[in-house]
């Protein structure tokens, strides 16, 4: 008998007792769904942490400075002398000095929740910005800690300056800043909590507000990806050189991070989709038993089939075909209610859920696998049955 | 009875039971079903099988319908040995060889009339046109194509019989097998069976009959009757003595075999 004629006929017994089939396939649509759901939503968190991090660049390499244990400094003077002897693999350096300070256009009655860093000349270079208008901090701003700012698009925006911040001010902690330059939209101007919020300022102005001596952090870029390694290398080497101690600094790469991160949610997403799995093997079993009952049901059935001339394999493959149908039917529903409930879940986090082809080609080998496994046992039991009492059977 | 044990060339013998024993242990006694059963049946010839039950008919039955195989003896089937057969090899010979009625007609309920008659080609691996031609074919000649997509279950039951039938001549099988063909139906639509039967084997089929009805068993040419496992009459079926159970007075038997007769 031949396969497409088996998978007729398990089709057929399936839409016999619908009630009873979608009962059995309940298991397989559930494991399958919540794998696909899992796996979908793990995707999108990866994809989000690691669009994330380009866009902070994957050339980027942060230095910070704790001077622990040790007398020495290292300065920004020594900093920048250090990227101009590497500018082999170093494009260019800048200090980035956080700075926790009230941010308040003209004539604003509240502040803004804009992030304040006090950077270098080369920040724009780092960080892969470019002027929308006005200018950048200049090293002469720099040397003569000028209270200028470089703002993001969010102060042309409509909602703060409307295209006028180029000379306009911005007070921060009360002192007035002229705005000299703005950036290009990064990704949506008119979002106060976007990445287009955000003002610098010359860190030699930023360290003076942060009562800072010494600047402590930095940002390199590297000449391209292949040398951020070596850039991080030597970095450390020349750090320790100067301190003697490898705990008085840290240098890390960007895209060392991002691997780290999407190691460890791949090792989440896996380590879930197989406890969601464990819920296909319960499926599975559900199939056996109902396997199981639909053969002493059949018991006659067989015993006509037997004695018509069908064989031991004949009677299994119908039997494994069968339950292989039940399983694959129940993970295609499985399939949809998966991608269905990514699609919700992803709007409702606002995140790109989306299922991936393998994990969906993944489910339904898993599926079809469990039709045969657990159907294996049950389709044996048929085929061996004696015809003489199978056919007496009521 | 003619013993051929060194013979394995039987000439127009297409059932050749010799001496087939069938003996089931139950605890410590031994249950003899065949005890010694030596027969032949000609090419083309209508044989009754009569016995009560516990007679050994349904081991007979089981035997030649290679369902079961004997505890010793030997069974040839159109000149093959079926007595040593593996379970597979059973198979094909139920599936070539022979067409089974059944007392429960032992339809498949949820396939339609013309699937259930291409069961037995289905696993002769037929291909699908063929089967489907073939199974048409069978239900003409018992008169019910126009049900051919019906389920079993709309038709009556002299019509599931003869479906059965249908299935039984679908594969040109070398016997035809009735275990009771009559027994589930009313004694109008059993003798439309049995005249069918008739018809079948004066058209050349070779049809053996299981029954425990005297009044059906002499429809047949030739009545084999069993007791106790042991052949007790083997003969036409013609003659006063076919009917004769040596354990009942004969004029009560006659009275019977004349009632329904």
């Amino acid at each position: 008998m031949g396969i497409g004629q088996s998978f007729i006929l398990a089709i057929k017994s399936l839409l016999n007792n619908k009630m009873r089939a979608f009962l059995t396939m309940l298991g397989i649509i559930i494991g399958v769904g919540s794998v696909i759901l899992i796996m979908s939503l793990g995707n999108g968190v990866t994809t989000e942490i690691s669009d994330t991090f380009e866009s902070m660049g994957t050339r980027t390499v942060s230095v910070t400075l704790m001077g622990r244990g040790s007398n020495r400094t290292f300065t920004d003077d020594e900093m920048y002398e250090f990227a101009e002897e590497n500018s082999d693999v170093i494009k260019a350096v800048t200090p980035t000095v956080n700075v926790s300070a009230t941010v308040r256009p003209e004539r604003w009655n509240e502040n803004l929740s804009t992030s304040i860093t006090g950077v270098g000349e080369d920040w724009l270079t780092v960080k892969t910005y470019e002027t929308a208008r006005g200018r950048f901090i200049s090293y002469m701003d720099i040397y003569a800690r000028n209270k200028v700012c470089f703002v993001g698009a969010y102060f042309d925006s409509p909602e703060v300056y409307n295209g006028n911040a180029v000379g306009s001010t911005l007070k921060i902690n009360g002192d007035v800043y002229t705005i000299i330059g703005v950036a290009e939209e990064i990704t949506d101007a008119s979002d106060e909590d976007g990445s287009d919020n955000f003002a610098v300022i010359p860190y030699t102005v930023a360290a003076r507000l942060s009562r800072m001596g010494n600047i402590n952090s930095y940002t390199l870029i590297s000449v391209s990806d292949e040398t951020v390694n070596a850039a991080k290398q030597r970095m450390s080497n020349r750090l320790y050189e100067n301190y003697g101690d490898e705990d008085a600094y840290a240098v890390i790469a960007l895209a060392e991070i991002l691997d780290t991160v999407t190691e460890i949610m791949d090792t989440l997403v896996t380590v879930i989709a197989a406890i969601a799995a464990i819920s296909l093997l319960v499926g599975g079993i559900g199939i056996m038993n109902i396997m199981l009952v639909s053969v002493t049901e059949r018991t006659r059935e067989i015993g006509i089939r037997k004695a018509l001339g069908a064989k031991r394999r004949d009677i299994k493959s119908q039997f494994v075909i069968e339950a292989m149908t039940t399983s694959l039917i129940g993970g295609v529903f499985g399939i949809l209610l998966g991608v269905f409930g990514a699609r919700i879940a992803g709007k409702l986090m606002n995140m790109p859920a989306v299922p991936s082809l393998s994990s969906i080609v993944l489910s339904v080998g898993i599926s079809v696998g469990i039709g045969v496994l657990f159907g294996y046992l049950p389709a044996k039991k048929a085929s061996e049955l004696n015809p003489i009492d199978a056919l007496h059977h009521d | 009875m003619a013993k051929n044990q060194n013979s394995i060339q039987h000439g127009d013998d297409l059932i050749v039971f010799d001496n087939i024993y069938k003996i089931y242990e139950m605890g410590d006694t031994e249950v003899r079903a065949a005890d010694g059963i030596s027969f032949s049946v000609k090419r083309g010839e209508f044989v009754a099988i009569v016995g009560q039950s516990g007679s050994g008919k349904s081991t007979c039955m089981n035997i030649i319908g290679a369902l079961d195989v004997p505890t010793s003896g030997e069974y040839y089937l159109d000149g093959v040995d079926v007595s040593t057969l593996n379970d597979n090899k059973l198979a094909d010979i139920r599936n070539k060889m022979l067409g089974f009625i059944f007392q429960q007609y032992n339809l498949i309920p949820k396939l339609t009339v013309l699937e259930n008659v291409e069961l037995p080609l289905l696993y002769a691996g037929v291909p699908k046109r063929k089967r489907r031609e073939a199974a048409l074919k069978s239900l003409e000649r018992v008169g019910l194509t126009e049900k051919a997509k019906n389920l079993p279950s709309q038709l009556s039951g002299g019509q599931q019989q003869r479906v059965s039938i249908a299935r039984a001549l679908a594969g040109n099988p070398s016997v035809i097998l009735a275990d009771e063909p009559t027994g589930a139906l009313d004694s109008r639509t059993g003798r439309e069976v049995l005249e069918f039967l008739q018809q079948l084997h004066s058209e050349g089929n070779t049809i053996v009959l299981i029954t425990h009805d005297n009044s059906i068993a002499v429809k047949a040419q030739r009545i084999i009757r069993l007791q106790d496992g042991k052949v007790v009459y083997d003969g036409p079926s013609n003659v006063p003595e076919a009917l004769v159970n040596p354990d009942i007075p004969i004029e009560l038997q006659k009275n019977e075999a004349g009632g329904d007769a």
